[in-house]
């Protein structure tokens, strides 16, 4: 199936490790991935801060390409998601002035996880799942903006998706159920008050290991790194040894696949999967 | 911190109808205080959000445009996603925080400010796409100017390292878009 692929900067900075396994896996669940032409920054939470304009235009180029490409449009990118849907909404609205950009409405923009969690996708994935990944212990971990506000995400079951968990009991994972999938890692402020990002994130490894996880999976690069790059400072910072490794959904899929590149994505995360995997016997 | 919910204050309907202009209505609000009930930040702000909505609601202009809270809102969309009136309250949060800049208060957090500014400028600078390794270095040496912490500049700079061993740092800029005229002219009429 041939999908537009909207990867956003951070896929092509520091979560290539991310990028490298969404293109890893796509081919194997027959997927493929046609890159957005020449789309451009979604402007982040930063545009939307500063310029309302701004914030709404630069997504609304990249739909409009979107749309003239004529497929449905798939970001890995839980913000650059959020903003393409602002974006649509706008773009339909009658109420709203024009823009001064056409867009008709004839696509669908989906947040990746939403896209390969798709019934069909999972009913064709059980059958390759060669490396099952048993007793691995996982929360999920959703974030802000892949679900909320609803009324621009369309999402019905915004407190409490399920997604992430039914593909997780695909790759043979028994999911924890915890009630902070959805809760905030203050993601935009990771750079300006990581003071903040402490607090928040520290709440997060706290509760997940309430929940006696091991370890979290994420489908958006913004939490893995607020959760991952953050770990050691946390841990310094509260005087606690935390080890909790952040899996992107999409790590998973490649290792219950048995993708052979998987280790090497695993290698450039900051708290290293390996020793976990291992003592699991699954590495 | 007193609590801005006792004071004797004089409405002034301006600020409240900017707001409804802009689709942002915070009328209906009726201090249910939900909003401030789900927020995650709430530690780290001075007046609470549906404090921010009642005295936009009252045009106590001096309190909302100068809080710190507009600043340190991380958007999350929790607010606006519960509240029984569909007020947009993250929505409120990004106009107050653009009207503060429009106005020229001066910024509690100055540094998030910065940063979203330097984020926007380095999309301008190469015409559409964002290269984080030269904004975080445009953000650390405004950090080092301003207020030189050796021990934060230590951890970033370790950080750094450690993303670079991981080849996870991006040697060359974003490429030159196609569009770049258009991502200029989207600059130029949000009058950036
Ligand atoms: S949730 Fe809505 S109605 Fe309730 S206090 Fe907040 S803004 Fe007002
Ligand atoms: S959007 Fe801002 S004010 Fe609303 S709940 Fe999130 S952090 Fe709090």
């Amino acid at each position: 199936m041939k999908v537009t692929y909207y990867p956003g900067c951070s896929l092509e900075g520091t979560a290539v490790d991310y990028a490298a396994s969404i293109a890893g896996i796509a081919p194997l669940l027959d997927v493929e991935l046609v890159e957005l032409f020449d789309w451009n920054c979604c402007g982040a939470s930063s545009a939307h801060s500063l310029n309302y304009q701004i914030a709404l235009h630069l997504p609304a180029r990249n739909l409009a390409l979107a749309e003239k490409a004529g497929r449905d449009v798939v970001a890995p990118c839980a913000l650059c998601f959020n903003r393409l849907k602002v974006a649509e909404k706008a773009l339909l609205d009658p109420e709203q002035e024009d823009l001064g950009i056409s867009y008709g409405g004839g696509i669908k923009i989906w947040d990746l996880l939403d896209y390969l969690t798709q019934k069909a996708f999972l009913e064709a994935l059980a059958p390759k799942v060669v490396a099952p990944l048993i007793n691995l212990r996982a929360v999920c971990y959703y974030g802000c903006l892949v679900a909320r506000p609803p009324a621009v995400t369309g999402k019905t079951d915004y407190e409490n998706p399920r997604n992430m968990e039914r593909l997780l009991k695909v790759l043979k994972i028994k999911p924890i159920d915890w009630s902070f999938k959805t809760d905030c890692c203050g993601a935009g402020l990771a750079v300006a008050r990581p003071d903040i990002i402490d607090t928040l994130v520290q709440r997060l490894y706290e509760r997940a290991l309430m929940a006696k996880a091991e370890c979290f999976v994420v489908s958006c690069q913004m939490c893995q790194a607020n959760l991952d790059l953050a770990q050691e400072r946390i841990s310094r910072k509260f005087g606690k040894d935390y080890y909790l490794p952040v899996f992107y959904f999409t790590e998973l899929i490649a290792l219950a696949l048995g993708h052979p590149e998987a280790p090497k994505w695993l290698a450039q995360h900051l708290v290293d999967p390996m020793p976990l995997l291992k003592m699991k016997g699954l590495a | 911190m007193e609590n801005p919910e006792n004071q004797p204050m004089r409405p002034q309907f301006f600020l409240a109808k900017q707001l409804t202009k802009a689709h942002l209505s915070v009328a209906s609000c009726f201090f249910c205080r939900k909003c401030s009930g789900g927020c995650p930040l709430t530690f780290a702000m001075d007046i609470l959000p549906h404090h921010v909505i009642r005295l936009a609601l009252l045009g106590q202009e001096e309190q909302v445009l100068g809080s710190e809270t507009i600043w340190v809102c991380s958007a999350c969309q929790t607010c606006t996603t519960r509240c029984p009136n569909g007020i947009d309250i993250a929505g409120v949060m990004d106009w107050l925080k653009e009207e503060a800049v429009k106005r020229g208060r001066t910024i509690p957090d100055a540094g998030v400010m910065a940063f979203h500014r330097f984020f926007l400028e380095s999309i301008l600078d190469a015409a559409g796409r964002v290269s984080e390794t030269r904004l975080l270095r445009r953000y650390t040496l405004y950090k080092m100017r301003r207020n030189l912490n050796l021990t934060e500049l230590r951890q970033n700079i370790n950080l750094g390292w450690k993303l670079w061993k991981r080849r996870r740092v991006r040697l060359f800029g974003p490429p030159t878009l196609r569009g770049k005229a258009e991502i200029k002219e989207i600059f130029r009429q949000g009058e950036f």
